[in-house]
């Protein structure tokens, strides 16, 4: 099942409603990567309110794809992680690391608005 | 005749014997070395005087082949006439001699001249060929009667003649290599420009794959531009790179580290879902990587970061 990629101002926003199969997964990374180059957007929202389990698998490419974003440019924000996952998460020790969570749509474009073009490099500190 | 030849009377002509013995020395390839002595040299100068005598003949006949054969189709027919005669005086003068320096020269010179005019590898062999054969059937034609006289007529002119083509092949594909190792130095010279844009902004666009070889002259490119424009920011765009291996990619991270410690901060654009993958699987360090969708938003970040700020032209101005 192909999930839809919605284009919001500068912001791309995918929202995952079911439970994704692995190859699910990697398309959707796939397709959001490329097309954050396509619209330069400047974030990225994924809502995953909708996936009742994840695996380490699906926490892996989720991490990969907001690193891949990360170095196409543009920041990715994961959205409505839901309180179970979360919690099995931190159990099973599965990290996001360095990726921004929110708790949902709202916050997470919230989070993008404060943070745009707010990077510094290390030599300009 | 036959006790001349065994018995190896010492020459009387110095310059014979130092061409008659390079010729043996040169062979380094399994031609066949005849014995070198008076009767070989005998029949080697009572050869070259018939071809010799028969010059013009014989070269219409070795450029008729040529044209039958369509080689050369890069030059004129008056050319190949004239190029023709000058092979033809060489080849004789090596024979006779038995030095192929002179030809080694000549076949240099002409490789020089004819390479830039498209001529290939297997005309150039195939001319030379042709020669030999042109005027292995002249002996034929001379000495065929007397079955004696043409296998020394062979066993002398054979070797000499397999060395000459051998000579003139080897002659061609060097000066072609030279040029082809020229072109390569010239290309990765210009593969990897390094631009200056602003007082202190540079940016560099690579084009293409990117082998070890020339991530390294990269890195060398990089941090020789930024010490010598006195760069802050370097706006590195990899739009054309179509995928990297973990090798390479490693590299392109360590040159982004080197080039902050010289002491300017590098913005990595146009990284395709390929290569960004490709980094994330080698887990680059995010924090130590800026990179920006595309050239144009990392040279506006560029001059944000130089406190650059572009304005648009007053429309009431008059420019």
């Amino acid at each position: 099942m192909e999930i839809p990629i919605l284009k919001q101002r500068d912001y791309l926003i995918a929202s995952v409603q079911s439970v994704l199969t692995d190859e699910d997964l990697t398309n959707l990374r796939d397709r959001l990567v490329q097309q954050v180059g396509r619209f330069r957007s400047q974030g990225v929202i994924l809502d995953v309110t909708g996936m009742d389990v994840m695996d380490s698998f699906a926490v892996r490419t989720l991490r990969d794809l907001a690193h891949m974003i990360r170095l196409r440019g543009a920041t990715t924000v994961i959205v409505g992680i839901q309180p179970e996952v979360a919690f099995a998460m931190i159990q099973l020790g599965l990290r996001l690391k360095d990726v921004p969570t929110a708790l949902d749509l709202e916050e997470g474009l919230a989070y993008l608005d404060r943070n745009k073009g707010k990077r510094t490099l290390p030599n300009h500190e | 005749m036959k006790d001349d030849r065994d018995g190896r009377k010492p020459i009387a002509n110095g310059k014979l014997k130092r061409g008659a013995a390079r010729l043996q020395y040169g062979a380094d390839t399994d031609l066949s070395t005849p014995p070198v002595d008076e009767a070989y040299l005998e029949v080697l100068r009572e050869l070259v005087a018939h071809l010799r005598q028969k010059r013009t003949e014989l070269r219409e006949e070795w450029a008729r082949r040529i044209m039958q054969a369509r080689l050369l189709k890069a030059m004129t027919e008056d050319e190949i006439l004239a190029e023709c005669s000058a092979v033809y005086d060489n080849y004789l003068g090596t024979l006779e001699t038995g030095s192929l320096e002179a030809l080694e020269a000549y076949a240099r010179d002409l490789s020089e001249r004819i390479i830039p005019r498209g001529v290939e590898t297997h005309e150039v062999l195939g001319i030379v060929l042709l020669l030999r054969d042109v005027l292995a059937r002249s002996l034929f034609a001379k000495y065929g009667q007397n079955e004696g006289i043409l296998f020394r007529v062979l066993d002398a002119y054979e070797p000499a003649a397999n060395r000459i083509a051998n000579t003139v092949a080897v002659g061609f594909v060097q000066e072609r290599e030279r040029v082809i190792r020229q072109q390569q130095e010239a290309i990765r010279e210009l593969s990897t420009p390094v631009l200056p844009v602003r007082e202190r902004l540079l940016i560099l666009p690579i084009i293409g794959i990117i082998d070890p070889q020339r991530a390294r002259q990269l890195t060398e490119q990089v941090l020789r531009g930024i010490r010598v424009n006195r760069a802050r920011v370097v706006v590195m765009d990899l739009t054309g790179v179509p995928s990297v291996d973990a090798a390479v990619a490693n590299h392109l991270v360590q040159t982004v580290e080197a080039s902050r410690l010289v002491g300017a901060n590098v913005i990595v654009t146009g990284l395709s879902p390929e290569l960004a993958q490709t980094l994330v699987t080698i887990g680059v360090d995010l924090g130590k990587m800026f990179t920006v969708g595309d050239l144009q938003g990392g040279i506006e970040e560029a001059e944000k970061l130089l406190g650059y700020k572009v304005v648009p032209l007053d429309p009431k101005t008059d420019y």
